[in-house]
């Protein structure tokens, strides 16, 4: 039954990983112009002309004059078949070697950023619920606010502004100066491991803000619940009772997160990336978006298109294997 | 006659005495007693009964023996001495109720079930998980040897293929083989008293009359204490030795079951009792259909399927067969029950004649046209004609409206009136159905269930409907409350010449209302005729079976009646 349903939902994917690469092409096809477009009128600020052989010439070099099937065709049958991105024209380096880092960074501070929320997020959402209108909830729900309400960059701001006054560290970015093109060494991943606090707590306070707040009410409601006191009659203790039976159906919305954190730590992260000159994917995309550097930006909307997708999946079968009662609907 | 049991072994030392025993909530406005200074005792090898209505603390009081009155209840006072060994009594009242000492005796010692087998058991858990969990806390025993105790103990509470059933859910058992699971959950480590909190409530009679019968071999078997707490005095004659009576708090009388029956000295055990026997008959005011009324409604060859999804995209699976080939005929003026358990079908009949589900097949005459295949308008109209009447008063009714707005809704949708006449006319539909019109700018959590069911009740008749359909109108109210409303339906059916057609499970309530009966069963109709001759002298099977169910409310009777099994032929 588990299985059938996984192949099943796996197999959804495929249909809708199309659409996702058709709508992202579209995307990036939107706006009025071409990279050639945007590279001219450059050219033109800086008073160089080009004459239409060459415009021509270079539009056929880089396919534009094709049609616009013939072009979807050829870039998504090059990254299926050969796991070609295509060229970037302001970079004029495969796309894939540009993106894979930062790719790889963000997935990373993603992951991390997720933990941190759940490792935060789940113990206080549990007690807030259990010692409902103690002192405790009551700082748990004001401090909940207060993350919500500010807003990543500026908590970007001033943590870093703590850091460097009065901690004197370095805060800016995921790696030290001599690190930051060195190849991969343990010290390099200490290193890391040094600078990546600041950005996954600028990142998390929001979403752990708002999981607090919804494990609380789930937890509520699932606190009075007639089996919590079947298993209190049982002889349970407390503790192992609310562990157990409410807390596990009340976790479903924290497993569901997994498929929304990594849309909105792309889209979000980008502003606190730039704030925080982070070699993540969002700064390199936004750029890439504004001098439609199409491949690049291209390689970048169905990346990450596909990683909401696949975090979806995940979730999906990570409440399946939670909640006996998805499988049966 | 069975012979009264002479009270001689009542003089041996009780298991588990309740003395003086107080329960408050401590409410921002100050603590209120919920349960004042109560006295009973429960006896090794007896059936205890606690009845009383809504509110009156029965269940507070069962939750006080485990130590488990959930906040902000407290126990205020008094003593619950409890001693199975006769080596001297422990006072759980007075125990941390965090502690270890109340947790070993809770599930190890005294067992409770519950009244919602749905949800008292975890959805997300197995039930051998449930179970071992159970055992393995009270009990020295390895996994392995506890999964097959729990096994045994599903076989012992007539679970068909117990391994298996251990690594099945909850959601996928039907609410009899729930409580059978509850029941073995709770027995998993023999203990000296179960607490039974309405365990059959929820349940169809047939299967409230194997789960007694269950829970009455247990005992036996097991020699346990029970509590049972009902608010069903027929449940009271089938099972009790010993009865307390309870009443907003207060234990009113208390006794053997015997002496309960025959001469209660509580007025409000009389009145109890004269509620239920009330319901044991037709009602003295109902007004006979005469036998030339013409038929309003026809149902010929009704029936509904639901087509279950299944399979890798969707298509193939199963197809449930609600409603299969249903005809029934309502007269003009006319009160026609439909009886049946849940899953019979009953309420769908009901709903597909509302217009609520659109048929699968079959002819819907209302009036010369069928409605089964009505348009956009002729349902509008129809609507206004055919009214509903719902189960749960507390769920029918919007929280956010008031009175008023609720009552004056479909006054408002058909664009009948408004202004001072909506008003005026909100106002007579209240005294109509006996409230006073002053209440109507109130919301429905400020009035009881009744009140609510007869707001329910207004707003069913503003319309001027010739037809209603009331699905259950009576199973979530208490029983003195019960006959009321039903007394108001039927003086709405003399006087408006009111036909329904009214769903029930109760027999008794039935009784009560109806002119005729059509039995149901998986989506049939298998007997029809006159109330009065389908409960004296039933033809099929089913129905005998149905009937032989329902508790009778004497005590004397227990075990004079041969009761009835039914299995259906594509059970």
């Amino acid at each position: 039954m588990i299985w059938r349903f996984i192949i099943k939902r796996i197999l959804w994917m495929v249909p809708f990983l199309i659409a996702v690469s058709m709508v992202s092409f579209l995307l990036i096809q939107a706006p009025p112009g071409d990279y050639l477009t945007t590279y001219i009128a450059k050219l033109a600020e800086s008073n160089e002309v080009m004459d239409q052989a060459s415009i021509n010439d270079l539009r056929q070099r880089f396919g534009l004059d094709q049609s616009i099937f013939v072009q979807y065709w050829k870039w998504i049958s090059n990254i299926v078949l050969h796991g070609d991105f295509g060229m970037s024209f302001e970079w004029r380096q495969p796309v894939s070697q540009l993106i894979w880092e930062r790719m790889a960074l963000t997935l990373l501070l993603s992951m991390a950023t997720l933990i941190f929320t759940w490792a935060v997020a789940f113990p206080i959402g549990v007690y807030s619920a259990v010692r409902k209108y103690s002192v405790g909830d009551y700082i748990a729900t004001t401090l909940g606010f207060l993350g919500l309400a500010t807003p990543n960059f500026l908590l970007a701001l001033i943590l870093m502004y703590i850091g460097v006054v009065y901690f004197g560290s370095d805060v800016g970015g995921l790696f030290s100066d001599p690190f930051k093109n060195a190849p991969w060494s343990w010290d390099k991943v200490v290193d890391l491991s040094r600078h990546l606090w600041l950005p996954v707590v600028v990142l998390g306070t929001g979403s752990t803000a708002s999981l607090i707040r919804i494990m609380r009410a789930n937890l509520l409601d699932e606190l009075n619940k007639p089996y919590v006191d079947t298993a209190r009659a049982k002889g349970l203790s407390e503790f192992r009772l609310i562990m157990k039976y409410p807390v596990r159906v009340a976790l479903n919305p924290f497993v569901s997160t997994i498929g929304w954190v990594l849309p909105q730590l792309v889209s979000g992260a980008v502003v606190t990336a730039i704030v925080l000159s982070l070699p993540l994917s969002g700064p390199l995309m936004l750029q890439a978006l504004m001098s439609q550097d199409m491949y690049l930006a291209g390689a970048f909307v169905l990346m990450l298109s596909s990683l909401t997708v696949i975090g979806m999946l995940i979730s999906d079968i990570l409440l399946v294997l939670l909640d006996p009662r998805v499988r049966y609907e | 006659m069975p012979p009264i049991p002479m009270s001689n072994d009542m003089t041996a030392a009780p298991i588990l005495r309740v003395e003086d025993l107080t329960v408050g909530f401590s409410m921002r406005q100050g603590a209120y007693d919920v349960v004042h200074k109560i006295n009973f005792a429960l006896h090794r090898g007896k059936t205890t009964c606690v009845v009383g209505e809504s509110g009156s603390g029965k269940s507070v009081t069962a939750r006080a023996i485990l130590n488990i009155v959930p906040r902000p209840g407290v126990i205020n006072g008094g003593r619950i001495l409890f001693d199975p060994d006769g080596t001297g009594a422990t006072d759980l009242a007075a125990l941390d109720p965090r502690g270890k000492a109340i947790r070993a005796i809770r599930g190890g010692r005294i067992a409770m079930i519950f009244q919602e087998p749905m949800s008292s058991l975890s959805p997300v858990h197995t039930i051998g998980s449930q179970i071992v969990e159970a055992i393995l806390l009270h009990r020295k025993v390895g996994r392995k040897e506890a999964r097959a105790m729990a096994t045994d103990l599903l076989a012992q509470v007539e679970i068909p293929d117990p391994a298996k059933a251990l690594d099945r859910y909850a959601f996928e058992f039907s609410g009899g083989m729930r409580q059978r699971a509850m029941i073995a959950m709770a027995l998993s480590c023999r203990p000296d008293v179960l607490i039974a909190d309405e365990p059959t409530t929820a349940l169809d009679v047939t299967t409230q009359a194997e789960i007694l019968d269950l829970m009455r071999g247990l005992q036996r078997d097991f020699g346990m204490a029970i509590m049972f707490i009902t608010h069903d005095m027929g449940v009271v004659a089938e099972l009790a030795d010993d009865v307390v009576v309870m009443e907003k708090g207060r234990l009113v009388e208390q006794g053997n079951v015997h002496q309960i029956f025959s001469a209660p000295q509580h007025p409000y055990t009389q009145r109890l009792l004269a509620s239920v026997r009330r319901l044991e008959e037709p009602a003295a005011a109902k007004v006979h259909v005469s036998p030339e009324a013409r038929p309003i409604l026809a149902v010929e060859g009704l029936k509904l399927h639901f087509h279950k999804r299944a399979g890798l995209f969707g298509k193939g699976g199963d197809t449930i067969r609600a409603v299969d080939g249903v005809n029934l005929t309502l007269h003009e003026g006319e009160a026609l029950g439909i009886v049946g358990e849940s899953g019979s079908g009953k309420t769908t009949v009901g709903r597909c004649i509302a217009g609520v589900y659109d048929v699968t097949e079959g002819r819907i005459d209302f009036d010369g046209r069928d409605i089964a295949r009505a348009g956009k308008d002729e349902v509008r109209e129809n609507r206004r004609q055919i009214r509903m009447i719902f189960q749960d008063p507390f769920a029918s009714l919007n929280p956010r409206m008031t009175v008023k707005q609720i009552i004056a809704e479909p006054l408002i949708v058909n664009n009948i009136c408004s202004g001072q006449e909506l008003d005026d006319r909100v106002a007579g539909l209240l005294t109509q159905v006996g409230l006073d019109p002053a209440m109507r700018e109130r919301y429905p959590h400020a009035f009881s269930g009744g009140q609510r069911q007869r707001i329910v009740v207004a707003r069913a008749i503003a319309l001027g409907p010739r037809v209603i359909i009331a699905d259950e109108p009576t199973s979530a109210l208490d029983v003195s409350i019960r006959s009321q409303v039903l007394d108001l339906l039927l003086r709405f059916q003399a006087e408006m010449g009111l036909s329904f057609v009214f769903i029930s499970h109760d027999m008794s309530v039935i009784r009560y209302f109806c002119d005729r009966v059509a039995v149901m069963y998986r989506g049939r109709v298998v007997e029809i005729g006159k109330t009065e001759q389908i409960i004296t002298d039933p033809q099929h099977p089913y129905t005998k079976a149905l009937l032989s169910s329902v508790p009778l409310s004497d005590p004397r009777l227990r075990g004079t009646r041969q009761r009835h099994r039914y299995m259906g032929e594509t059970a």
